[in-house]
């Protein structure tokens, strides 16, 4: 039986054996995420892993300005909340004056890939050892949909109302390939979480990321292609259907780089 | 034991970074500061302590967050293009109440401006600078011996009231040569249980942020900030005064300004005319009090400024009219000379004499 009083099974009668529960270092709170978005998923899965690693007393997060803004309201570790954008750059300072903790950072594809490029790169080039979860669903979801340099080719956003159009404002950016290339990332890989096995393989790839940490091996970057069913006017199913059918043409999912294989290709086997 | 030692300013600065405590210090080059990162580039390390070029001005104050926000004494240094860039971090650090030293090696502008020395940064330093409603400490060293004590004096007070302190500095002041001492400092013992340090099964998660989405939280906040801002204004007022005692008139000036005001003085009174200064310390707070007792005192006062009259506004609200104000200013890079001032002075008592 769980102790711990932010986790409750009000409703499970005694004769029943508990198969899932939320995990210790979740808030139980309510979240404040649309219904069928992919953030309080990965939110979850993230504190699963803390809980694994048993590392909740270790952990520092720091949350950026976005859709999960709010992420320490949500996750029971010390955090901070940086400014748009420079996640990287305080986490940096955190990790430099506490190596041995486990920091991580959680940023949106406007928050990291926009205005936030320039710490995000440099971060990695200096190889900080350090966690970036990157959460890619093509739209700035807190200010209601507009482009993102991530949005698609075509896709429409309220500020790309015809659709992207790549001649004006060129084509989504490839963070994770494009961070593979520097010398200072260790771990790159991309995910999805819009089904079951997409969901393990995701957590089995933060599970790896924290371990990396562990040996200094350099910056992990974990690119999470999420959805917006609200900004992208689909329902949660729908929005689910476009990852596979869209999204995963533009961002193949896939390990990219592993500090034992520095220069991964995406292949089948590894997919 | 006292150290004594030929510095410059921006490196006296330094050491007194490393004498303080300095934990971590993140900085970008720029004139005329940059021997403020070459220094401790060199001498952090030896220390155990955290020295790193940011990518920016942008990372560097970001830096400064994360590891305020961490429990350490943290700082950055800059000047004023760069300073801008930090605006935005620095309300950022005075929303969250994380205490950090920052440095401004002013230098004249606006834009890219020149490298030589300004006091143009006064408003941005004194009113803010960034977004929202908050106030800095302000210190500003009139030598290399106060471009040390201040970095001691910065950091406590920074801890003391959980809030980022400023040394508005210029570039004659940073550059020039003069003797230092340094004094045997105690780091004072500061509860940082607000810290993001990994939080352990005894105590709540800790967050550092400055949202506030529900209105009535974020009135609360500022009102809170406000109450802080009031006990600093009570409690933490610093200037210096020459020849007030007699004084039928007035110098105020603050850092290189009040330096050169002083020689002004100096050759008023051989001339047998009375002129005081009042050299402000801190320029948040402001010695308003004290100028308002002065107020009624002298027959006129003369702000001194290298910009086109910033503190001066500051002075006007302290003696509310009760005595005729008048300003004198080079627009930085071009510095006045003793004899400039003190013909000012001169054409003051005149006309002074003429009514």
């Amino acid at each position: 039986m769980q102790t711990d009083e932010t986790v409750t099974h009000a409703c499970v009668p005694d004769d029943y054996d508990v198969a899932y529960h939320r995990p210790a270092a979740l808030m139980d709170v309510n979240m404040h995420y649309c219904p069928g978005c992919a953030h309080s998923l990965v939110h979850k899965l993230l504190m699963e892993v803390v809980d694994e690693l048993g590392i909740q007393d270790q952990t520092i997060g720091v949350a950026p300005v976005g859709c999960s803004v709010f992420a320490y309201e949500y996750m029971d570790i010390d955090m901070q909340e940086a400014a748009h954008g420079r996640a990287c750059a305080v986490a940096t300072a955190i990790k430099r004056l506490m190596p041995d903790k486990f920091v991580f950072t959680y940023q949106g594809d406007g928050d990291l890939a926009a205005i936030g490029i320039a710490e995000t790169l440099h971060a990695i080039n200096r190889g900080e050892n350090i966690l970036i979860v990157f959460m890619n669903n093509a739209v700035y979801g807190m200010t209601s949909g507009q482009m993102a340099p991530t949005t698609l080719p075509g896709m429409k956003t309220t500020t790309s109302p015809f659709g992207r159009d790549t001649k004006f404002y060129g084509a989504p950016m490839k963070i994770a390939e494009l961070v593979a290339q520097l010398p200072g990332s260790s771990y790159v890989t991309r995910q999805v979480v819009n089904s079951a096995h997409g969901v393990r393989k995701t957590k089995q790839a933060l599970l790896k990321a924290f371990e990396w940490q562990k040996q200094n091996t350099g910056t992990c970057l974990i690119e999470i292609i999420g959805n917006c069913p609200s900004n992208w006017r689909m329902t949660p199913l729908e929005a689910s259907r476009f990852i596979d059918e869209e999204m995963v043409k533009a961002f193949p999912v896939g390990d990219i780089k592993t500090p034992d294989q520095p220069s991964l290709e995406p292949t089948p086997e590894n997919l | 034991m006292n150290v004594t030692k030929l510095m410059k300013g921006n490196e006296a600065l330094a050491e007194a970074a490393i004498r303080a405590g300095c934990d971590a210090y993140f900085g970008y080059p720029i004139t005329p500061q940059s021997e403020v990162l070459e220094y401790l580039a060199r001498e952090m390390p030896r220390h155990n302590r955290i020295v790193l070029q940011a990518e920016s001005e942008v990372a560097s104050i970001n830096m400064v967050y994360g590891a305020a926000g961490a429990g350490f004494r943290a700082m950055t240094s800059s000047s004023s293009p760069g300073f801008s860039l930090m605006q935005e971090g620095i309300s950022y650090l005075a929303g969250a109440e994380l205490p950090c030293l920052l440095v401004n090696v002013n230098r004249a502008g606006p834009g890219l401006g020149t490298i030589q020395p300004g006091q143009g940064d006064y408003f941005q330093a004194t009113k803010g600078g960034g977004h929202g409603d908050y106030r800095l400490i302000v210190l500003a060293p009139a030598s290399v011996q106060e471009m040390a004590d201040h970095v001691f004096l910065g950091f406590d007070l920074a801890d003391q009231y959980r809030n980022p302190v400023v040394i508005l500095s210029d570039g004659a002041i940073g550059q020039m040569m003069e003797k230092v001492t340094f004094k045997p400092y105690q780091k004072p013992t500061v509860d940082k249980s607000w810290a993001t340090t990994g939080k352990p099964a005894s105590r709540k998660r800790n967050a550092i942020s400055s949202l506030f989405i529900q209105p009535e939280r974020m009135e609360q906040h500022n009102l809170k900030l406000t109450e802080k801002f009031n006990r600093i204004r009570e409690s933490e007022v610093r200037f210096e005064e020459v020849n007030t005692d007699d004084a039928d008139y007035l110098l105020v000036a603050y850092g290189l300004s009040a330096r050169i005001a002083q020689k002004a003085m100096d050759l008023a009174r051989a001339k047998g005319l009375r002129v005081g200064l009042l050299r402000p310390i801190t320029l948040f707070p402001f010695p308003e009090k004290r100028l308002r007792e002065l107020a009624t005192q002298v027959q006129g006062m003369l702000t001194v400024e290298l910009n086109s009259g910033q503190m001066v506004e500051d002075v006007r609200l302290a003696v509310e009219g009760r005595v005729p104000l008048a300003r004198y200013g080079r627009m930085g890079g071009m510095i006045f000379t003793p004899e400039e001032i003190e013909r000012q002075l001169e054409t003051l008592f005149e006309k002074a004499y003429a009514n």
